[in-house]
């Protein structure tokens, strides 16, 4: 399963085999996130803030790096970093500008203007749906670079390729780097704060957070040790463009640790590219190849010292976030906040749908469980009024329709966006069977099978299945299956 | 002679010498914006092949420019406070459409797509650009001998330098090209040309006048400023282009300096500041001058103080560390992938470095690798960490200074103007040029030179007057008190 070629320090390992840890290790991984943010535009110009335009069509003399061109901080992107920070628990603080000196043809300047040593937001945290806190080291503001498309080589690797094109669009967009401290043990806790922090994002209106377009871009730093043992080597992996992916490579990468450690190897500190199509972790740099970015303060920007009025103004604008509307729903419903149902219609963000029901009379419990099995394609303002739903709802939990026909209802209800409950039962035909009614059924039913009733009695409870739907066969599917197997237990005992 | 008159005669026309006088006059219908500017053509024409203060004349745009001028006076629209008047620009400030050059081979063919902030308010004071005047590239150097063009002459002494690194807007106001100019200082490249040629030159608060299209060499310290013959036209001059600029982050949120009503005020009371630990190496018929102006001064009713200024030797070791720091950063978008010159080679890597060796001259490399160094990882702390700790003993030295004195006088430049190659394969002592105006960009206050008389070869002496942030009406003061008091003892005009 595990081939080791040393000379090149590459382990292959096969990966998605659900055992990444081998005995004995723990995984420590931190992330670091880095979300356009969706202002009108740029970071230190008036150009347009957009994705998907003709190239270099939002572009201007700041953004090009062309002599004499100087930057002016952008108020909105100010804003938003501040939600953000404020969002993630952090203290909002006095801050400066840097920059960070390197060459690279989408790089106009030949630096990246950067929070460094003051960053906006430092210390915050983001609570997983389970409760565990991750801590948030920073939250800092800097500017994106351009877009290098390399021509002529195999798959737009710069590799032989014969020349490249860059388009400037995405230079200068305004980015938040967020810092994630080293606190995540588990690819799983991995992709759960990846997904919790995007639809805090979303959320607060700071970024559409799209991982496949770039808004968002996640770098994972991993590293192994046996519990107890100091901190290990830790690589940087680099290129992960989907939450799933990200699990992967987390993974890969700490089997690929393991195996090295374990055959006496010592990790080398390095970044690493994740590639998707081979599933595997490759060497990009190396830590002495690393630049020295020649950090020093941006003589063209003056300090950013946000005051605390305005502070409180972001922080009181703040939206109620993710986790508080799962809490909200819980307490509702009585479910586990961290529960799936829960999860799925607040990231849908149906959850002050849910709530309307509930208020409009219909058991709150199951508007939850309906809205998430019948509103997956309808968004945050589903077209069935609350009203009507709830309508349904009251004739299911009072008995006058079993849980077969508050589906086939619900279903008439969505295709319909509304419409009377009572009227589609009767218009269906559904009236619930009162007891004895059914009584009489089942007794028929007995008497008809009575082979699979002695099984049942002889206590095969597979044999129920077979007397349950005779018995919904012969009620024409207007009994209810609870009341059904009730009174089969009932009967037996 | 002092105030050698320039004016001379056109057609029967007389073309007044100073700003001032031909705005009143082109304001007035007495004479024509057109005439006033062949006047200078004609002058250009004369002396320019043996001066050389031009990288470039741009004769057809200054006629459109000067017919607009006539035309609005004709139609009853007022052109502005400096209409007609011809100006020369130093050629590191962006001109849209006219190549921008900063006497690099660099920059080879690019025309800037924008004006900067000072070019746009000049023009709309109705000012005419005459032409982009050489300076030492980029800015870097003092006696415009490292200009890839050539050097430019001194009008005083054809046989010496004019000084730098704004020599060619020195000049060209020295020569009677233009009654005025703009050049920029960033460790005294408007104030010791402007001494070593004979004019006045005015370096001013931080901040006041925009930095928006001034090709940066240090951003820290660059700032932009006028020459003239006299004192009230760089009163004129700074009127018209200081004030807030929402495009450069740093420029003073203010509106424009008021400063032309403050020169007949006098010096009644005023507390002038004699540097008594100042850092010596001044020539003798230097430092007479200073004397004589310190007397001038006096007898105008000024009172003489002793100040320290104990930082003040250290001011040039930690300007070379602090402004090569921050041109490595400036210059390294001259990569030859958006603009001006490219050498091609097989890899990016190698086509910046052919394009860089090729394109920037000896002194701007010097400069780059040393302010490279200042930075990297390992050697920040011991010099650019350090050269900032010096810095800000030098605020603190002149902070104290000030509560004793209104402004300081010290000399401009320790020497007279240098023969044409005295110093070129010297750059310490080159550098040297350059200790008594360092200090005040280090602090970011104004100061300017005034000339009083001449020295050595009969060569003309400047006398520096500083003062603190924003003084500079009182160093206006000062400055037209020592100019009245240059004329009244040379007989009067």
């Amino acid at each position: 399963m595990t081939q080791f070629d040393m000379s090149k320090n590459e382990i292959k390992v096969a990966a998605n085999d659900g055992s990444y840890l081998l005995d004995g290790y723990e995984l420590v991984c931190g992330l670091e996130v880095h979300v356009e943010l969706a202002t009108a535009t740029k970071l230190f110009s008036a150009s347009a803030n957009r994705f998907g335009d003709e190239p270099n069509t939002h572009i201007d003399p700041v953004t090009l790096g062309l002599p004499g061109a100087l930057p002016v901080l952008n108020h909105q992107a100010v804003e938003l970093a501040m939600r953000i920070g404020l969002a993630l628990n952090c203290t909002v603080q006095a801050s400066t500008f840097h920059r960070k000196n390197y060459f690279y043809p989408d790089m106009p300047k030949a630096y990246q203007i950067s929070q460094y040593d003051q960053p906006i937001n430092v210390n915050g945290w983001l609570e997983l749906p389970g409760g565990k806190s991750i801590g948030i080291e920073r939250a800092h503001l800097e500017e994106d670079t351009g877009k290098s498309t390399h021509i002529g080589g195999a798959g737009g690797r710069i590799h032989g390729s014969t020349h490249s094109l860059i388009d400037f669009n995405r230079a200068g967009v305004p980015l938040v780097e967020i810092v994630g401290r080293p606190d995540i043990a588990t690819p799983d806790e991995a992709r759960q704060y990846v997904t919790e922090l995007r639809q805090i994002l979303v959320a607060i209106g700071a970024s559409d957070a799209k991982m496949e377009e770039g808004s968002m871009r996640c770098d994972a730093n991993v590293s192994v040790r046996k519990p107890g043992a100091p901190l290990g080597i830790r690589c940087e992996i680099k290129n992960v463009n989907s939450v799933r992916s990200l699990g992967r490579a987390i993974e890969y990468e700490a089997r690929r640790q393991i195996v090295l450690l374990e055959a006496g190897e010592k990790i080398r500190q390095e970044t690493r590219h994740w590639d998707e199509t081979d599933g595997r972790t490759h060497t990009l740099r190396s830590k002495e190849d690393a630049d020295d970015y020649r950090y020093f303060l941006e003589p063209d920007l003056v300090p950013l010292d946000p005051d605390q009025a305005w502070i409180a103004a972001v922080r009181a604008a703040l939206p109620m976030l993710p986790r508080e509307r799962r809490n909200r729903l819980a307490q509702a419903t009585g479910v586990p906040s961290d529960a799936e149902s829960i999860m799925v219609i607040v990231e849908r963000g149906q959850d002050d749908y849910v709530l309307a029901v509930g208020q409009a009379g219909g058991d709150v419990g199951r508007a939850l469980v309906h809205v998430k099995e019948a509103f997956a394609e309808q968004g945050s303002n589903p077209a069935v009024p609350a009203g009507d739903l709830a309508g349904m709802i009251i004739l299911e939990t009072g008995g006058a329709l079993t849980s077969t026909q508050a589906k086939t209802v619900l279903g008439e209800l969505v295709a319909h966006g509304g419409g009377d409950a009572t009227a589609i039962a009767a218009a269906k035909g559904f009236e619930a069977l009162d007891n004895s009614a059914l009584e009489a059924i089942v007794d028929q039913v007995i008497a008809a099978q009575s082979e699979s009733w002695a099984k049942y009695c002889g206590g095969e409870e597979k044999a129920m299945g077979a007397l349950v739907g005779a018995i919904m066969k012969a009620s024409q599917g207007k009994a209810d299956g609870k009341a059904v197997t009730a009174l089969l237990q009932a009967k037996r005992s | 002679m002092f105030h050698q008159s320039l004016d001379w005669t056109v057609e029967m026309t007389t073309i007044p010498s100073t700003a001032a006088a031909i705005a009143d006059a082109v304001r007035s219908g007495v004479l024509k914006a057109t005439d006033v500017l062949e006047a200078h053509v004609a002058r250009i024409a004369e002396r320019e092949g043996e001066i050389h203060a031009f990288n470039l004349v741009t004769t057809d745009e200054a006629r459109a420019a000067a017919e607009r001028i006539d035309a609005d006076v004709a139609a009853g629209r007022d052109p502005g406070v400096l209409a007609g008047v011809p100006i020369a620009i130093k050629d590191n400030m962006c001109t849209r459409g006219i190549a921008t050059t900063c006497s690099s081979k660099i920059l080879e063919g690019w025309r800037p797509p924008y004006d900067a902030t000072v070019v746009q308010r000049l023009a709309a004071a109705g000012a005419v650009t005459i032409g982009k005047t050489n300076l030492d590239e980029f800015a870097m150097g003092s006696s415009t001998e490292n200009s890839a063009f050539g050097v430019t002459y001194n009008p005083r002494d054809i046989t010496r330098v004019s000084g730098g690194s704004s020599g060619g807007s020195a000049a060209a106001v020295a020569a009677g090209f233009s009654p005025i100019s703009i050049g920029s200082d960033t460790g005294g490249s408007i104030r010791q040309p402007a001494a070593l040629c004979g004019v006045v030159g005015v370096k001013p608060t931080y901040g006041t006048v925009s930095r928006y299209g001034l090709v940066a060499f240090a951003s820290s310290l660059d700032q932009v400023g006028p020459f003239s013959t006299d004192v009230r036209d760089s009163a004129l001059v700074l009127e018209a282009i200081s004030g807030h600029d929402p495009m450069d982050s740093t420029s003073i949120p203010q509106g424009p300096l008021s400063l032309q009503g403050v020169l007949s005020q006098g010096v009644e009371g005023l507390r002038v500041g004699r540097i008594t630990d100042m850092p010596g190496g001044a020539d003798p018929d230097v430092t007479e001058r200073l004397e004589a102006a310190c007397d001038a001064l006096q007898a105008a009713g000024a009172i003489m103080v002793d100040v320290q200024m104990p930082s003040m030797k250290y001011g040039l070791t930690a300007y070379y560390l602090i402004a090569p720091a921050e041109a490595s950063s400036n210059l390294a978008r001259y990569d030859g992938v958006r603009y001006g010159k490219r050498v091609n080679a097989p890899d990016t890597n190698a086509m910046y470095s052919a394009t860089r060796s090729a394109g920037f001259g000896d002194e701007v490399k010097r400069r780059i690798m040393l302010g490279t160094y200042a930075l990297s990882a390992g050697y920040y702390d011991a010099y650019y960490g350090k050269a900032l700790k010096v810095r800000r003993l030098i605020s603190e030295d002149f902070d104290r200074a000030y509560t004793r004195a209104d402004v300081l006088l010290t000399p401009t430049s320790p020497i007279v103007a240098f023969p044409v190659g005295a110093k070129s394969d010297d750059p310490l002592a080159m550098y040297l040029c350059d200790v008594y105006t360092i200090p005040t960009n280090l602090a970011g206050h104004p100061a300017m030179s005034v000339p009083f008389g001449t020295g050595a070869f009969g060569l003309p002496v400047g006398v520096q007057i500083m003062a603190p942030t924003l003084g500079e009406q009182t160093m206006f003061r000062v400055a037209a008190s020592l100019e009245r008091s240059m004329i009244a003892s040379s007989g009067g005009r």
